[in-house]
């Protein structure tokens, strides 16, 4: 078995995985500390409720996304030595910089907040919630960087054969860090308000089937209560339309930020990785056309077996260019140049071990990136569109009865992460087979780019990475079914899933105001 | 020329040894929790590091990470070199962080249980993966001239990464013994006593072999010079914890572990990883080193970023001072979900598991 396969599917299904915990904490840190400072500056406890319960789903989440992180970390060394050998002298400062001006301010802040209730002035700990989303936001900025840098290697010489740093400033102002910075936090957003959304549904929806809140001829909603149920008062549904409605706004101001950013993302890849957007299309030929359907075998990555069936004449240049005209270079026409360019088999080096001299297939995976661009926009536009119609739906104060909306909407949560997903699935996949893609627009250095079979651990057998490969995807299978079953059952339960006070009314659940000294925590594992 | 290399050797120490200090003493008490007697002295020990751990972590997270930045090579070959025993400190604290975050989340005993022992086992290859990993990366490893690793996966394994793994968990029980001294009142707080009083000398023992090892081969004049301070901070904090003195017992043994593993790194230098086959393919802080500007663009960050870091975690440590026992803290979540499958069924159960749990 060719190790750098293995290698390949460990690093693909380590950061998927790793993505869908990311999304959430970027997105939904965000918005619980907005709450959280709502609640600190009105004393509204519908916001003391939101804080609490979305941020304990926040907690539950965020813990497997620090522990999955490590596995990023840890890996370009453990099986991608070459690769870090190679980039090592750029690539290596922003992971350094996100763990010293990031993670570790994410990290200590949050278990202050964690564990900082009534311990601490509730200014004091909101500050440290604002730290630690702070944190998280900056982390990514990082991370971003440095992916940035594999797409479109900046501020580097070629010496010795090696890139060698000689402009920080060029590396984090990269542009293409700079469009895919806001568009990944905007698609994290996207995650966030969809998060809440569902679950506020959900929870307005089984208040209406259980007969606590009715409407009224006119459709408006009536509030009821239900003694007996912890939780289940007329504020309680003040906190559910508050956090559905928020969530709905801020999916959907978030899809328009992710396809304004995508929009430039698109032109600025068209010049610097050519090849990813031309397969992105499957457009084998070159011409001005947007496929909205092509059939045949795009696995094949022979384009003497795509077949274009629904095209719309203009769309791709405006995608790429701003106008209707400009041809866009097919894949036919790339091939050649790219050849020319990067030779047609990989050089007889011993970074290659028995890769060496093979052809080099200049076509990323058709199928992965015509899918994964379509699957990207199609569930992203899925999003907001339904945030749109949620909108809509609860003018009048509530959900309806119905329960298959109600599952849809929870269903719905997933559609960002399909759409985030896909958009990695399609970026990394679409820049092979480079790790680090050839830097094409002017003022590029010439040589600083890595075939992806020259990357993977020389050291490494292919029993260590199959290995591995097995053990993480097992692990992670695992941990998957708890975070989702803690998720459903937090979820499910409620605020009172948050707040075990509202249940046991031996205290006033308005009383989180200054520093309570006899407490020795007031939050405890 | 060699300045700056030099000066990131020592930020590498200093982060490493950053990380066995805070993590040594988290790490423990992960392990001393499979040894407790009640679900209340597990609960007491866990959250002695409830808020802290997340933090200490990353210091093993930056200590990887600025080896990649300052070190490409170095992270390379060892990293790679390493393939399994990383993994398996990878999967140790995966199945730690959630099971510290994840095992008060549910009700069942064998739901805390097996969390308990995802912790606890966590902790325990995680400390024994980085000794092994420390030890072999100042002790050598079969690599070749392009750093490659030499005679397959298990070519790390042998005495120094027996000893340093040994070393790392023998100290971090130690550490966290006298944290939880320190941290506990009651039953933990004496065990934790008696436990460094009669297994210090033991405990101890790999990682002084290991000192001692790095000395005799590579050491100088500076590096034998901590090895004494380092020996009067082990004596001084066995003889604070048998007088009671737990928080002079747990500064003594973080001098400890700082003077004895700076020993380490001390008599290391230059050469960051040996190899076992010939001198000339060792690694070494001039050749494994990146270029100028990058190390010192990392200077800046770190000198910038490095004491808002240690001052953020010394306020967190001041704000969570208190000494905890489990009258102290807060019931177990009882957990009564608002949305009940069968409400009338569910509901009693609700009711009923809200008198019996109260406080516990």
């Amino acid at each position: 078995m060719d190790p750098v396969e293995i290698a390949r599917w460990q690093f693909g299904i380590t950061t998927v995985y790793h993505f869908w915990m990311v999304p959430l904490t970027l997105g939904l840190g965000p918005l619980v500390a907005y709450f959280q400072t709502r609640w600190v500056r009105s004393g509204d406890e519908t916001y003391l409720r939101l804080t609490k319960f979305f941020g304990k789903l926040f907690l539950i989440n965020f813990i497997l996304g620090v522990a999955t992180g490590l596995v990023q970390e840890f890996q370009f060394g453990m099986a991608w030595s070459e690769y870090s050998r190679f980039v090592g002298d750029v690539f290596g400062a922003p992971l350094a910089m996100e763990g010293l001006l990031a993670f570790f301010f994410e990290s200590i802040f949050l278990g202050v907040w964690i564990f900082g209730w009534k311990r601490l002035h509730p200014k004091v700990h909101l500050a440290s919630l604002y730290l630690a989303v702070v944190g998280s936001i900056v982390s990514a900025f990082f991370i971003i960087v440095a992916n940035s840098w594999m797409q479109h290697p900046v501020g580097v010489e070629l010496v010795d054969g090696r890139p060698v740093l000689t402009d920080i400033w060029a590396v984090l102002t990269n542009n293409t860090a700079l469009v895919a910075y806001p568009h990944v936090l905007a698609g994290s957003f996207g995650v966030g308000g969809a998060f809440l959304l569902g679950i506020a549904w959900y929870h307005l929806s089984r208040r209406r089937r259980d007969g606590i809140d009715t409407v009224d001829e006119s459709g408006r909603v009536v509030v009821g209560e239900n003694a007996d149920i912890p939780g289940r008062d007329k504020l309680d549904h003040r906190v559910w339309i508050t956090a559905l409605r928020t969530g709905a706004v801020v999916a959907i101001v978030a899809f328009g930020a992710v396809a304004i950013t995508g929009d430039l993302q698109g032109k600025l890849m068209y010049e610097q990785q050519p090849m990813k957007m031309a397969a992105a299309e499957a457009a084998c030929h070159t011409g001005t056309s947007f496929s909205v359907l092509s059939i045949g075998d795009l696995g094949s990555n022979d384009c003497s077996q795509v077949q274009p069936l629904i095209e719309i004449p203009g769309v791709l240049s405006f995608l790429a260019h701003g106008d209707f005209t400009t041809p866009l270079p097919g894949v036919t026409e790339l091939v050649p140049r790219y050849q020319e360019q990067y030779g047609t088999n990989l050089p007889d080096n011993p970074i290659y071990g028995d890769r060496a001299g093979q052809a080099i297939d200049y076509v990323p995976l058709m199928e992965v990136t015509y899918w994964g661009f379509r699957i990207m926009i199609g569930f992203g536009a899925l999003a907001a569109f339904a945030a749109a119609v949620a909108l809509w739906l609860t003018r009048k104060g509530t959900v309806p009865a119905s329960k298959w909306i109600s599952r849809l909407a929870v269903l719905g949560i997933l559609a960002p992460f399909v759409a985030n997903t896909a958009g990695w699935v399609f970026t990394e996949m679409g820049r092979q087979p480079f790790v680090v893609a050839p830097n094409p627009t002017p003022g590029g250095i010439d040589g600083v780019f890595m075939f992806t079979a020259a990357a993977v651990s020389p050291s490494a057998t292919w029993g260590e990475l199959l290995f591995s490969l097995v053990c993480l995807t097992l692990v992670y299978g695992a941990l998957m079914v708890v975070e989702v079953k803690l998720l459903f059952r937090y979820g499910r339960g409620g605020v009172v899933s948050a707040m075990p006070e509202l249940a046991t009314h031996d205290e006033d659940p308005s009383d989180q105001g200054g520093p309570d000294k006899r407490d020795v925590l007031a939050f405890a594992y | 020329m060699d300045t700056l290399p030099t000066i990131w050797f020592v930020v590498i120490g200093v982060l490493w040894i950053g990380y066995l200090v805070l993590e040594g003493f988290d790490l423990g008490v992960g392990m001393h929790m499979l040894f407790a007697r009640s679900e209340e002295e597990r609960r007491t020990m866990l959250n002695t590091i409830g808020p802290l751990w997340d933090g200490n972590q990353v210091w093993l997270i930056t200590a990887g990470a600025a080896t990649f930045a300052a070190f490409p090579l170095w992270y390379a070959s060892l990293f790679s070199s390493l393939y399994l025993p990383l993994l398996a400190v990878l999967l140790g604290l995966i199945f730690r962080a959630v099971g510290i975050e994840y095992r008060g989340k549910g009700e069942t005993d064998a739901w805390r249980r097996r969390w308990t022992l995802a912790i606890g086992l966590g902790s325990l290859v995680t400390a024994f993966g980085i000794g092994a990993a420390l030890a072999v990366t100042t002790l050598g490893l079969p690599i070749d001239a392009n750093g490659d690793r030499q005679g397959g996966p298990f070519a790390w394994f042998g005495w120094p990464a027996l000893i340093g793994g040994l070393a790392v968990v023998g100290f971090a029980l130690v550490q966290g013994a006298a944290w939880l001294a320190l941290k506990t009142d009651g039953a933990v707080r004496r065990r934790m006593r008696t436990f460094i009083v009669r297994g210090t000398a033991l405990a101890l023992l790999p990682i002084v072999v290991w000192v001692l090892t790095v000395q005799v081969v590579t050491g100088g004049p500076w590096s034998w010079a901590l090895v004494v301070p380092a020996v009067i901070a082990a004596v001084t904090g066995w003889e604070s914890a048998r007088r009671g003195r737990e928080g002079y017992a747990f500064a003594a043994f973080t001098t400890f572990i700082v003077a004895g593993a700076g020993s380490i790194f001390a008599a290391a230098y230059p050469v960051v990883l040996p190899s076992t086959l010939d001198p000339a393919f060792d690694l070494t802080v001039a050749n494994a080193s990146s270029g100028q500007y990058t190390l010192g663009v990392m200077t800046v960050v770190t000198a910038i970023a490095l004491p808002f870091v240690l001052a953020a975690q010394a306020w967190t440590i001041w704000v969570f001072r208190a000494r905890l026992s489990h009258d102290h803290l807060p019931p177990v979540h009882t957990f009564i979900p608002a949305v009940l499958r069968a409400p009338e069924v569910d509901s009693e159960r609700a009711v009923e598991s809200r008198t019996t749990h109260g406080r516990r």
